[in-house]
């Protein structure tokens, strides 16, 4: 995930200091996995290098956080280019449950308990999501639909996948 | 802490012909909780669902709820069981057609004995209480997929059921009705303490469970009892 046009998106709604950016891409976007200060000023410095965003506003005293940052032209641009794009639809193909599919069918491994195993943990992670949604505000609702469906798409495959290898192992021993 | 079971189904197995549905299928369902069925197509959600409602009987094997066997039971007892204590949400509605949505589910009050105006006040409570009040006066055939699933949960919940049993209630219905109808049956189910019996081959609509059971080839798979009984 771009980190920098995530960021671009975020401050075209208002001007903002590092740690408040931080703050809303860990809510809306990172909830497992929270940014780290050192992504987020190298990412800002890159943003300020090229252009897209400017220093809104200096507060006296140290370090990078007395600085607010804003949206320049060029980097709303950037924001509606980056959103005007789609994103290669292979990134799902190469993850490790097809791995571990492949694997299991390449060492005459039975997919069926693969499925068993992932679908109880896949169905664990989509019961929280579930719970999150119901008690949330509208974007925790979107984002976790969004984990959502994902989750569900990796299981029809696996679903498929494991019924589709029965059938092979059945023509097989038949 | 054990909890004794609500509902047990112990080694069902059931054939139709030549084909096999069940074989040696075990399930335990507390008060209270909400358990997805899930598995591929025939491979025998929907029969496990039919005996522990004992609308089918299994060929061997035994379907205790409370502690009888309702194999046992005479086939009046185990319509009155089915009227008192469970109720049912299916793939489409199957509400009444000639019937109003409230005289749909004031019907179930009405075979209870209940008088009505009582039957038709409690059910007015439930239609609001999801979300389809404004179809009340309608007949089935003049309502949406979503509203009409929404008023057949209505149906089913109106007895205040022990047990409620949901084969697909979503699987006619697009993803956002389909959500709305599983946040309103799990929630209602829950402020009434229903235990719900969810057959679905869909993860996000198994995710509104508390627990999965995976039916195969006729057989239960996986955590068949309960994890709070230990
Ligand atoms: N009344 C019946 N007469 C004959 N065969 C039946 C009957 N009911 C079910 N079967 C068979 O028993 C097996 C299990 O059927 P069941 O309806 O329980 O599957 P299911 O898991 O509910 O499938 P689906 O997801 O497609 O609804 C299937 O092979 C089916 O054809
Ligand atoms: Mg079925």
């Amino acid at each position: 995930m771009s980190i920098g046009q995530t960021f671009l998106g975020l401050l075209e709604a208002g001007p903002r200091h590092g740690y408040d950016l931080k703050r809303a891409y860990d809510e809306r976007f990172s909830h497992t996995r929270p940014l780290h200060f050192g992504q987020v000023y190298a990412t800002l410095s890159r943003l300020l290098k090229n252009g897209l965003v400017e220093i809104d506003a200096v507060e006296p005293g140290e370090g990078p956080e007395r600085k607010r940052y804003a949206i320049t032209a060029a980097g709303v641009t950037d924001v509606q280019q980056w959103l005007s794009q789609p994103e290669r639809p292979d990134l799902y193909l190469q993850n490790t449950l097809y791995t571990k599919v492949v694997l299991a069918l390449l060492t005459g491994r039975a997919a069926a308990d693969l499925l068993d195993i992932q679908r109880a943990e896949h169905l664990r992670v989509m019961r929280e999501l579930t719970r999150r949604k119901a008690g949330g505000d509208l974007a925790d609702q979107l984002i976790c639909d969004h984990a959502l469906f994902h989750l569900e798409a990796d299981l029809r495959w696996l679903e498929l996948t494991a019924a589709r290898l029965d059938d092979l192992a059945g023509k097989v021993r038949a | 802490m054990t909890v004794e079971p609500l509902l047990v189904a112990d080694q069902l197995t059931k054939s139709f012909g030549p084909t096999t549905a069940l074989e040696r299928a075990s399930l335990q369902i507390l008060a209270g909780e909400v358990v997805a069925v899930m598995g591929p197509s025939g491979s025998g959600k929907s029969t496990l669902l039919h005996c522990l409602a004992g609308i089918v009987a299994p060929d061997s094997g035994q379907v205790r709820y409370q502690g009888r066997d309702i194999g046992a039971m005479s086939d009046t007892a185990r319509s009155a069981l089915r009227r008192g204590e469970f109720g049912f949400v299916f793939q489409f509605g199957q509400l009444v057609p000639e019937l109003t949505c409230l005289e749909n589910v004031a019907l179930p009050l009405r075979l209870n004995r209940l008088g009505r105006r009582a039957a038709e006040r409690r059910a007015a409570e439930w239609l609001e209480r999801l979300e389809v009040a404004e179809v009340s006066g309608k007949r089935p055939g003049e309502v949406s997929g979503g509203q009409g699933q929404r008023v057949a949960v209505a149906r089913a919940l109106v007895t205040a059921p022990k047990v409620i049993f949901a084969d697909e209630p979503t699987g006619a219905l697009d993803s956002l009705n389909g959500e709305r109808v599983m946040r309103l049956l799990t929630d209602a189910a829950r402020q009434t303490h229903a235990a719900v019996v969810l057959v679905t081959h869909e993860a996000r609509v198994a995710a509104y469970s508390d627990r999965e059971v995976v039916v195969r080839d006729g057989r239960t798979t996986g955590m068949e009892r309960s994890g709070v009984a230990a």
